[in-house]
């Protein structure tokens, strides 16, 4: 069979790329290499992000995308429109959650604040005395692998999936690492932080983050609930930070987040940096430090200078479309990405403006 | 400690009475076997997610199938020596 386009990554970035592809009548040959990327590492908390306009953009549109999926996605894909609260532990964290409450609100995002009696009565394991929170309602989780795999499915004949690395990309030629290659008049690099061994130009940076998920403690938190300092400061200085984030997942497990590191791509499970995590998170839910912890790891996320990810057209490499660096969002915004991407290369006329995602935009630091 | 020692424990409300130092896991195997219903002595400690039964696996905390409540907290009970009193609580 003719190929219409390569896809190079087969996590949730890539698939859904492949999915829009072939509803867009193109037969999609899916390549990946299998070693576990973002998508399995990550907690698939569908969320809107609000940091600027075109953030909020894509992942509003992506929700709107998940929202419609979530009527078809098999059960064992675990979607669950928990909602999540931003919690804001002082009355700094409070303005902040107003401003966020008018951004989204002007959005039609669907938002309320809570105060701190509230609060304590959504979540009465969170710790006393929190200022309140913001409570997005339309958020949901995921179990991103078993998305992705759907995808392909869903794809039908018109998507083929092969295991296989890819070592070099030329103008419509993928070499793999046994040797052979693959031809299509379109190709789109989805691998995500592998996308530098491929394209060393593009200015993609890995931040590295652990995750724990306990044993199952059914109905100990309700919500997806994320400190409020994640926006306001803990996440925005260069060095290694660690902020509150903890999930319910639908087997009653609880998966605690989060850490960021830069500039590492060393896999190891760093026991600092994990008790620094766990200290963060036993401070906002005190009962998790008597809860059974069961697995620990980490991933990369992969992440450009404006924390924007990279879609549409490779600046100058001829017939190389991009789907990378999304850094901690390429669950959330995988949907919008897909739509983005598959207007642009069949032609059609996307539902919101893609110019902010473009590469273009890193053009004079993206030396040939 | 007398290696000849015995204790005895309460696992699902049964009294079970094991050498000293035998771990929480061991004491399910032991458990099992005495029992009528006799679960194929596997020494069940869970019920995956799923409801398959699960029992104690790899013997050095790594696995984690052999999660049990030890006195109302969850453990390994790979990893937990049997105590006098002691109380363990496993799905069955």
């Amino acid at each position: 069979m003719q190929t219409d386009v390569i896809v190079i990554g087969g996590g949730i970035v890539g698939a859904a790329c492949a999915h829009a592809l072939a509803l867009a009548g193109r037969r999609v040959l899916v390549l990946d290499a299998c070693r576990g990327g973002a998508t399995g590492a990550g907690m698939g908390h569908l969320v809107v992000m609000d940091d600027n306009p075109a953030e909020l953009a894509l992942s509003q549109h992506s929700l709107a995308l998940w929202r419609r999926l979530a009527l078809r996605l098999p059960a064992d894909c675990a979607f669950t429109p928990c909602g999540t609260l931003w919690i804001a532990a002082d009355a700094e964290e409070m303005a902040a959650a107003e401003l966020k409450l008018s951004r989204l609100g002007e959005q039609g995002i669907a938002c309320q604040l809570l105060g701190s009696k509230a609060l304590a009565q959504a979540e009465p394991a969170l710790r006393t005395g929190l200022a309140g929170a913001l409570k997005v309602s339309g958020d949901s989780v995921v179990y991103a692998p078993n998305v992705a795999s759907w995808y392909l499915a869903e794809g039908g004949d018109l998507i083929r999936t092969e295991q296989a690395e890819v070592v070099a990309i030329t103008s419509g030629t993928v070499c793999l690492a046994n040797g052979s290659e693959r031809y299509a008049p379109q190709i789109l690099l989805a691998n995500g932080i592998h996308a530098t061994t491929l394209c060393p130009e593009l200015p993609i940076r890995p931040k590295k983050g652990h995750l724990v998920i306990t044993d199952r403690y059914p109905g100990t938190v309700h919500h997806q609930l994320v400190e409020l300092g994640y926006v306001t400061s803990a996440h925005h200085s260069e060095g290694p930070s660690v902020a509150f984030n903890l999930q319910p997942r639908s087997t009653g497990q609880l998966l605690i987040g989060s850490s960021r590191q830069f500039d590492t791509t060393d896999m190891a499970v760093e026991a600092p940096m994990v008790a620094q995590m766990l200290q963060r998170a036993a401070s906002y839910v005190p009962g998790l430090a008597d809860l059974n912890a069961i697995r620990c790891w980490t991933g990369l996320r992969a992440a450009t200078p404006d924390s924007l990810p990279l879609i549409g057209r490779h600046p100058w490499r001829e017939s190389l479309w991009l789907a990378v660096g999304h850094e901690g969002l390429g669950v959330t915004t995988a949907p919008g990405t897909a739509h983005l991407l598959s207007a642009q290369m069949t032609g059609a006329t996307p539902a919101f403006d893609p110019a902010p995602y473009a590469a273009q935009r890193f053009a004079e630091t993206l030396p040939p | 400690m007398n290696p000849t020692e015995i204790l005895t424990l309460q696992i699902n409300g049964h009294s079970v009475s094991v050498a000293a130092r035998t771990s929480v896991a061991a004491a399910l195997r032991i458990a099992d076997r005495a029992s009528a219903a006799g679960t194929a002595s596997m020494g069940i400690a869970r019920r995956s997610v799923s409801g398959e039964m699960r029992a104690p696996f790899c013997g050095m905390g790594i696995c984690q199938e052999c999660r049990v409540t030890i006195d109302g907290q969850r453990r390994l009970a790979c990893q937990t020596h049997c105590e006098t009193g002691m109380v363990v609580e496993y799905t069955s």
